[in-house]
């Protein structure tokens, strides 16, 4: 294995574990996620996704001359949601700031940011890992910004900057609620480096999937996640220079990119050469990464205050108010679900895959039982749902619906065979369980005068037999029995009928 | 006093995409210079005085997350040099060295 630093060719990465042999590699990860809010961050132009290009923009957003920006609530109430999701302090007071730098997508040519004065600041996730431990990614702060708008470049071959001929903008992201996410540097992972950086981007999609503030789908880009890695000597604790990798789009990618980078990074150290401070670009289809374009230094941004807006000072109940609608994190639902369902570890991972967590839940909430929920929806459910050629979510039957089932099983109205009968008739539009109950006259003959009614003239009809049956024979009671299950159309408990024939006869 | 040299003055003014003459450097420098050794004296003020960037006491002033009209789209690109399908139309993004 070579490496080689030649300007503008790509060293051959080292493994990880070579990586590690000589470097402790250092990450830090900047998520900025999308909020989902109806409308942007400082107008009040809808914040939606595949619109027609420029059709959600104002003067705001367009940075038009004497347009004023005002800051959306409900994006302040979401970014302290986050933060405290993350364990993060709340600021007392924080404000925004103008972070300057010329480029089309940015029309005012500054975008509105926090700087010194983060909304929230000071956390930490836990991050559940494949082997089952923890590892705890400290947060250094969280900020409220916009989004810029989207180019779309022309006339190159690849759709990049590179040889394009022109540019054409289309504002509608322009100015979409940003939170930008940013962790302390992530020392001592070593090999596991990339594994980590993986775990806590799915970590943190999932805590925001469950605020219910983001899509946060990464291949839309309302999460996109900047990775920063160096290496420095091993037994050293000084950082090595830095690289930031954007353009990574999926979990996956995440992984990939440190994983290439730290290779990379040893290559070009271990041949004598020096990393340069760069932004980096990170190509899905070969997995390497490629310089991007020079940015400005950090003093170069001339960061100041906003004018435009007075500072925001969020009040303790509003914190303690947001506070007290945090879910629980979606690891520790599942932990908890499985041991309050007495699920063994592959159960639970078959409901996750099967995407039947979430309606299992929802249907014990509705009443039913655990097991008897789980058992519908990964059996008799999941059939129907293949066959259909659906997901089990897009079943045309309500977890509501399933616990009712469930209800008139355990109440006797219906046997397990009579209740798959009436899922059917759910399934095929005939309404809610008790109108198929009606509508196919499936339920249980439980009524005792009516059942009575029928033994007796079953008897009746046969009285050669009623007369074994009082002689003590009572094994004759079964010729009676299916008499009885015969006029009920089998839908008399058959145990039943076998008691009252023998009370009859007594 | 502060020390604005005309190579800050080429290094701002290709921040702000600006071409600068070899004239312009000099008279800039000497302008910009001016400008910061007045606003320094803000550095004589105590540092226990807090920063003020609003001079109106207000805060929390926050919008209810509600739909606003959004300008119609041949109004928004009515001001652009160029536009075509519906975007605005820019050269090559800035003679990127790429």
């Amino acid at each position: 294995m070579t490496a080689v630093s030649m300007p503008g060719v790509e060293s051959a990465p080292y493994t990880v574990e070579e990586v590690c042999e000589q470097f402790d590699p250092v990450m830090g990860l900047e998520v900025h996620v999308e909020l989902n809010t109806t409308t942007k961050m400082f107008c009040g132009c809808a914040n939606a996704f595949g619109a027609e290009p420029n059709t959600n923009v104002c003067p705001v957003c367009l940075g038009l001359p004497g347009a004023l920006p005002r800051v959306n609530g409900a994006a302040v109430a979401s970014a302290i949601t986050i933060g405290l999701a993350l364990n993060c302090q709340v600021r007392e007071r924080s404000g925004f700031a103008r972070k300057n730098y010329f480029y089309p997508d940015m029309p005012k040519n500054f975008q509105i940011s926090q700087y010194e004065d983060p909304i929230v600041f000071d956390g930490y996730l836990d991050v559940p890992l494949d082997d089952g431990t923890t590892w705890r990614v400290e947060i250094e702060r969280a900020h409220m910004e916009e989004d810029t708008g989207k180019s779309l470049h022309v006339g190159g071959a690849t759709g990049r900057i590179h040889g394009a001929d022109y540019s054409l903008l289309d504002y509608n992201r322009s100015g979409v609620p940003l939170i930008e996410i940013v962790t302390r540097p992530i020392v001592g992972a070593g090999v596991r480096a990339p594994e980590v950086a993986r775990a806590y981007v799915t970590a943190l999609r999932d805590v925001l999937r469950g605020l219910g503030v983001s899509d946060v789908r990464m291949d839309q880009g309302s999460m996109r996640c900047d990775a920063n890695v160096s290496l420095m000597p091993k037994g050293t604790s000084a950082f090595g220079t830095r690289t930031e990798t954007k353009n990574v789009n999926s979990l996956r990618s995440v992984e990939r990119a440190v994983r290439y980078e730290m290779g990379r990074h040893a290559g070009v150290l271990l041949s004598g050469g020096t990393i340069r401070q760069e932004t980096r670009h990170f190509d899905e289809q070969s997995g390497t990464t490629s310089p991007g374009r020079p940015k400005e230094t950090f003093a170069d941004y001339r960061f100041f205050p906003e004018p435009d807006l007075p500072p925001l000072e969020p009040s303790a109940d509003w914190v303690e108010t947001l506070r007290a609608r945090l879910p629980e994190r979606p690891w520790e639902r599942r932990a908890r679900i499985q041991t309050e369902w007495g699920l063994s570890d592959e159960e639970l991972r078959d409901l996750v895959n099967a995407d039947a967590l979430d309606l299992v839940a929802d249907t014990v909430d509705a009443g039913a039982p655990p097991e008897a929920a789980r058992s519908w929806w990964v059996s008799y459910l999941a059939q129907q749902a293949n066959t259909a050629g659906v997901a089990l979510p897009a079943l045309a039957i309500t977890p509501a619906q399933v616990a009712r089932v469930v209800a008139l099983v355990a109440e006797g109205t219906l046997t397990n065979k009579l209740a798959r009968q009436v899922v059917d008739g759910v399934l095929a539009g005939e309404g809610e369980p008790d109108e198929v109950v009606a509508g196919r006259g499936l339920a249980v003959v439980s009524d005792e005068s009516a059942l009575t009614a029928a033994v007796d003239e079953a008897l009746a009809a046969q009285p050669a037999v009623a007369e074994k049956i009082r002689a003590g024979k009572t094994k004759a009671a079964g010729a009676i029995v299916g008499a009885v299950m015969k006029a009920t159309r089998g839908q008399a408990d058959a145990a039943r009928v076998q008691e009252l024939v023998l009370e009859r006869c007594r | 006093m502060s020390d604005i040299t005309r190579d800050d003055v080429a290094h701002l003014a290709r921040l702000a995409r600006l071409a600068v003459t070899d004239d312009e450097l000099d008279t800039f420098s000497r302008q910009i210079d001016a400008i910061v050794d007045t606003v320094s004296a803000v550095g004589d003020i105590p540092d226990d005085v807090p920063p003020t960037a609003q001079v109106v006491p207000q805060t929390n002033v926050l919008r209810p997350d509600a739909t606003e009209p959004s300008l119609p789209r041949e109004a928004a690109l009515a001001g652009a040099p160029a536009a075509e399908e519906g975007r605005f139309r820019v050269p090559r993004i800035l003679g990127e060295e790429l």
